[in-house]
This record gives structure tokens, C-alpha cells and sequence, in this order.
């Protein structure tokens, strides 16, 4: 199959027609405008439904009315847009709705600015919204993987009738690649429970309310059952690179753009023989805990490399669970880290004395 | 025996948990009616707010969905660019339409969206104990407003049907009340209408009730009846606010791709 010079964005946006999303509805954020661009052109030429929404509110509250009805829709926005959207996103994980959101992540907090970053991990995995509930969470880190990961995102938020979230960055959606764009045809899945008119039968109801008469422990109930679509997801659902960690002694572990940036840092540290592999979490959640804790049985160290504060690295302490040293290195508000600085962080935690604490980020 | 009275297929054999005097009972029966008359049960998709009007999914024996706090215009904007058969109405209460949701609702008739909107005007938060809606009149007293609402304080209040009727999108906007048999009639005409034009593809129709909260307001039914009358009607005129003929309205639609 030939492949095509594209920006993630926009392959994403394809990607996502060619897994059958028809019905997509945004509002304009940068570093994500690409999307919706596209979608405005692509969508009519196929009988599919874009939308510029008023807000972000509106924009996740029209793919929850589409996803009701039973279509596969997507909203696409970065931080300050997703945060908006987190009410939605918890009535959609408790009304037990598929759908695919897209946080093309920028520097925060508050406006922040359009450059690249990771600082919505814990928003993403954490359940950003109210109550107790979680998206399943892709982190790409190249054009190929979002390609794949988009197709996959769609298949998987109808499996198990959950919001999946695509947690990108500004560096993954303005970088252009040349990818495999899929000839697929896209799964059809039945929805029983969608809302298609009561023809012939009693209505159905799509809801997270649960305080009806006689409904004493319908939520407590309700939660149960989610917790054991999550469970499911956490045992057949965890996607992980490894590189280079079977005899490695100090293991970094990283997600997209820090993930791309941390294996040329870990390749060069073997060239000087230091003994570096890198734990890449495809899925934020579920998390790869089991793999982290088996080799955490093995490595000496270990080192979490973020373009934010250290959030994932809160994570990857409680998968090492004490075995280990983890040591973090990250810089926060939309700078973009250096391959030199990770491997200063790999000398220095390789030889330091305290390494968790020497890096706070560039001076 | 020949029956001339019975429950609408479209609502369940539940009695209403709302309170005494409440309109909203009227209102869901209206709307019940409606469907089974237009026989679009169906395809019809509710779609319920947040406040008191939230158990309507518990009411109507349609496909129904409780969503977000004054979110409904933009799920029934999902819904009805997705499923274009389906008959989609929103069912609002003055917070949610008029507050919370402002945003949504002004740009779903901007849009001209082909979706039916109910708003229930009872001029305060009945679900949370009434407290101010944006609704309340001036000098009322709510929860919130205790010494009554002080516009100074607490802004003035918004007459939907009056700011809506500027856009260029919708079809169709009155105001109705359910106070008197007559207006009960008129109210039924109106929301029939209102159903009519989305299965004709016109348009996006608007209708709101004034409605009465005795308990909240701390009033019998009878003496709700007179606010309503008395005070809600002078500064909510009843009346048709927008009805633009079906020519123009097929026109909207067709520009919208949905005929």
C-alpha cells in the first residue's frame, strides 16, 4: 500500500472516516484545528454530519446525542477545550455511551499556550469528570500509531460502550509522516440499547440517574458493573512497547512525544554501555502495571520522562511498588524535552546519589 | 360502552410523582397525546432536562434520555443530524433552558435545528427547594431572593420566546399557559404544531408554558393560579412570537440538506 505524507491530524481525521465515524462535531482550538477542517470537508462528501459547535459543552453534548442514537461520532479540542467537556464524559461513561474524543494536549494550566504537552495525564486517566468511572486512554507516538490506534479506539468504545480517549499533543498533531492510511471496512456492531424509536416495543431509556422508587442501590450497583467493564479492559486491553529491557538496568518509561524522544536517548546510552531500555505505555489506562512490576523484579532503576510535573511517574511508583529507585525527569508548560537533557538524567540517576530529586527541569 | 377517555399510548400507566397543582402533569399528557395523535411514537426520542422534569423519562413510554444540565438542544442537534426520521424533543425547565443552557439552546435555533423544544416556565428551581431561575419576576421571592428578586442585585429576568423570535432560525415560538381549560386547548394546539412542523421538516419550534410550582412558591393551587394570571401573564404575554409560513420553512430545511 502506498503511503501518504500527512500531518496526525489530519490522519487521524481519516482514520476516523475510514472507521466509520460519520458524525463529528467540534469547536475550533489550536493545536487541533486541522481536524475539524478536515471534517468539514470530508464528512459532506460521504452523507456524514460535521458540526461547528457554539462550545466544546455543546460540541461532546452533540456526539452524546449521536452516540445515543447509535452512530459512531467524535469530538476532537486540546486542554483547555477538554476540560470542558469532562461533565459530559462522566454522564456518557455512567450512560454507558461509545464515542471517541481526541486531546491534542498544550501547555497549561489555564491558557497556557499551543506548544506541546502531557500535562492532562492524570485529567485523561484519573476520570476527569465527577464520580467514579474511566476512559479508555491511547497514547500514540507516531503518525502510523494514531492511524491504527483512531481505527482501534472506535472498535473498542463500542466493545465495551465506553468513551475512549486519543491523548495526543501539538507535536503529534502538527508533524507530518508518511503513514498506511487502512482500506477497512468498518466493524457494524449491534446496539440494542440505542435510541432508535420505540416501533413495535416499550421505550428505552439512556440514563445516569438512578433514584427512582424502589432503585435503593441501583447506582452502587451500577458502579459495580462498571468497575467490572474496567477490570475487563485492564486485563485484555493493555498495549505496551518494550525496548531493550531484558537485561536493562536502569528502565525509562515514557508515552508519546517523550516516549519517541526517550528511545533515542536510551539508544545513545547503550552506545556509551550503560545497560538503558524504555517501558512505553500505549494505553494509559489500563496501565501496564504488571509489566512494570516484573521488571522492576529485574532492573536496578528506573526513570519516568514527561513533558509535565510528573503525573504518569505517580503511576510507575505504585506498579514498582518500593522494588526500585524511580527517578523523574519531565518539564512542564509546553517545552519540548531534549535528548541530551534525558541523557544527563540517565548519567545522573546512573550515578547520582539522590537522582529523583536533581531534576526539576532546564534551568 | 363506547370509551372517550383513556391514557395516551405514549405515556406509561405510572401516576405522577409531581407535586400537587404542578403543571407539568398537563404538560407530559399534552405531549402524550401529541405523539399518539401524530402517530410518531414510533420514532419519537425524548429527551429530558435536569430539575424536576428529569424523571419524564419515567413517564413517557417512548425512547427517552436524561442528559447534562441544560444540555438537551445540543443532544437533540446530535440526534436529529444523525437520525433524521426520528422525531426529537426537548422537554426544559426555566434553569436548565434559560440559565445553564442558554448557549445551547440560542444556537439550536439559530441553526434552525428541526427539533421540537417544550420549555416549562415556573419561574424558579423547583427540583432544589425554589430558589431564583432566571425567570423569577422582579420583586418575587425565592430561597435565594428572600427579600424578594432586587433586579439591581439579581438582574432581570429573560423572556425566551421574545429574544428567540429575533433569530433568523426558527419557524415557529409561542408562549402558552395551562391555567384555564381554554388555554389547556390552546396549549395542545401549540405543541401539536410545534410536533407537525418537525414531521413536516419546517423547522425548529419552540414552545413555552408558564407553569405553576404552588409548593415552591408557597401558595395553594388556587392562588398559584392567580400569579400565574396575574403576574407572570403581564410580564409573559401570552402569544404566537414567530410563525413563518411553510414555503419559507422547507426552504430553511432545504438549505440544512434534511429534506
Amino acid at each position: 500500500m502506498p503511503k501518504v505524507l500527512i500531518t496526525g491530524n489530519e490522519a487521524l481525521a481519516e482514520a476516523a472516516v475510514r472507521a466509520g465515524c460519520r458524525r463529528y462535531f467540534g469547536y475550533p482550538i489550536t493545536p487541533q484545528n486541522e481536524i475539524p477542517e478536515f471534517m468539514a470537508r470530508r464528512l459532506p462528501e460521504i452523507g456524514g454530519t460535521f458540526i461547528q459547535a457554539e462550545s466544546e459543552l455543546a460540541a461532546i453534548n452533540m456526539v452524546y446525542g449521536a452516540a445515543a442514537v447509535g452512530e459512531r461520532a467524535m469530538t476532537s479540542s486540546s486542554s483547555p477545550g477538554i476540560s470542558l467537556m469532562q461533565e459530559a464524559l462522566s454522564f456518557m461513561a455512567a450512560s454507558e455511551l461509545p464515542a471517541v474524543i481526541v486531546n491534542m494536549q498544550r501547555g497549561g494550566p489555564g491558557l497556557g499556550n499551543i506548544s506541546p504537552s502531557q500535562a492532562d495525564y492524570f485529567q485523561a486517566v484519573k476520570g476527569g469528570g465527577h464520580g467514579d468511572y474511566k476512559l479508555l486512554v491511547y497514547a500514540p507516538s507516531t503518525i502510523q500509531e494514531i492511524v491504527d490506534l483512531t481505527v482501534l479506539a472506535f472498535d473498542k468504545a463500542d466493545e465495551y460502550r465506553n468513551p475512549v480517549m486519543i491523548l495526543g499533543d501539538g507535536v503529534l498533531g502538527q508533524m507530518m509522516e508518511p503513514v498506511e492510511l487502512p482500506d477497512i471496512t468498518p466493524k457494524t456492531v449491534d446496539k440494542p440499547w440505542a435510541l432508535t424509536g420505540a416501533k413495535g416495543r416499550p421505550g428505552k431509556v439512556i440514563r445516569s440517574l438512578f433514584m427512582l422508587p424502589g432503585e435503593d442501590g441501583a447506582l452502587e450497583r451500577q458502579n459495580y458493573k462498571m468497575k467490572a467493564k474496567y477490570d475487563r479492559m485492564c486485563e485484555h486491553e493493555v498495549l505496551c512497547e518494550m525496548v531493550q529491557t531484558d537485561d536493562a538496568e536502569i528502565v525509562l518509561v515514557a508515552f508519546g512525544t517523550s516516549a519517541r524522544i526517550a528511545k533515542t536517548a536510551v539508544h545513545l546510552a547503550r552506545v556509551e554501555g550503560i545497560k538503558a531500555g524504555l517501558i512505553r505505555p500505549i494505553t494509559l489506562f489500563p496501565f501496564p502495571e504488571k509489566i512494570i512490576a516484573e521488571i522492576a523484579g529485574r532492573a536496578e532503576r528506573f526513570l519516568v520522562v514527561e513533558m509535565n510535573l510528573g503525573q504518569m511517574v505517580e503511576d510507575v511508583r505504585l506498579a514498582v511498588n518500593g522494588k526500585a529507585p524511580v527517578a523523574f525527569y519531565g518539564r512542564p508548560g509546553g517545552a519540548v524535552l531534549a535528548v541530551d537533557d534525558i541523557l544527563s538524567a540517565i548519567h545522573n540517576c546512573v550515578h547520582g546519589k539522590e537522582p529523583e530529586k536533581i531534576y526539576t527541569g532546564s534551568e | 360502552m363506547h370509551k372517550v377517555f383513556s391514557r395516551p399510548s405514549s405515556l406509561k400507566d405510572k401516576p405522577f410523582r409531581y407535586c400537587p397543582g404542578c403543571s407539568h402533569g398537563v404538560l407530559h399528557r399534552i405531549v402524550g397525546e401529541t405523539i399518539d395523535l401524530l402517530g410518531v411514537r414510533d420514532r419519537a426520542i425524548g429527551i429530558a432536562p435536569v430539575g424536576c422534569a428529569v424523571f419524564a423519562y419515567d413517564y413517557f413510554n417512548i425512547d427517552m434520555i436524561e442528559v447534562p444540565h441544560g444540555r438537551p438542544p445540543a443532544i437533540a442537534t446530535g440526534m436529529k443530524r444523525s437520525r433524521p426520521e426520528a422525531i426529537v424533543f426537548s422537554y426544559q425547565g426555566d434553569g436548565d433552558l434559560a440559565a445553564i443552557g442558554t448557549a445551547e439552546i440560542v444556537h439550536a435555533a439559530a441553526r434552525g435545528e428541526n427539533i421540537t423544544v417544550i420549555f416549562v416556565n415556573n419561574g424558579n428551581y423547583g427540583m432544589t427547594g425554589g430558589q431564583m431561575a432566571p425567570t423569577t419576576l422582579p420583586g418575587q421571592k425565592t430561597t435565594t431572593t428572600p427579600g424578594g428578586r432586587d433586579v439591581r442585585l439579581a438582574g432581570n429576568p429573560l423572556r425566551m420566546c421574545e429574544m428567540l423570535a429575533t433569530l433568523d432560525g426558527p419557524v415557529y415560538i409561542e408562549r402558552v399557559s395551562v391555567d384555564s381549560p381554554r388555554n389547556v386547548q390552546n396549549a395542545t394546539k401549540a405543541i401539536q404544531r410545534a410536533f407537525k412542523n418537525q414531521i413536516e421538516g419546517r423547522g425548529f419550534s419552540f414552545v413555552e408554558a408558564l407553569s405553576m410550582c404552588p409548593t415552591d412558591w408557597g401558595l395553594t393551587p388556587k392562588q398559584a393560579l392567580e400569579w400565574v394570571r396575574n403576574s407572570m401573564m403581564k410580564y409573559y404575554p401570552l402569544g404566537v412570537y414567530k410563525d413563518i409560513g411553510s414555503a419559507q420553512g422547507v426552504k430553511g430545511q432545504e438549505r440544512m440538506g434534511q429534506v
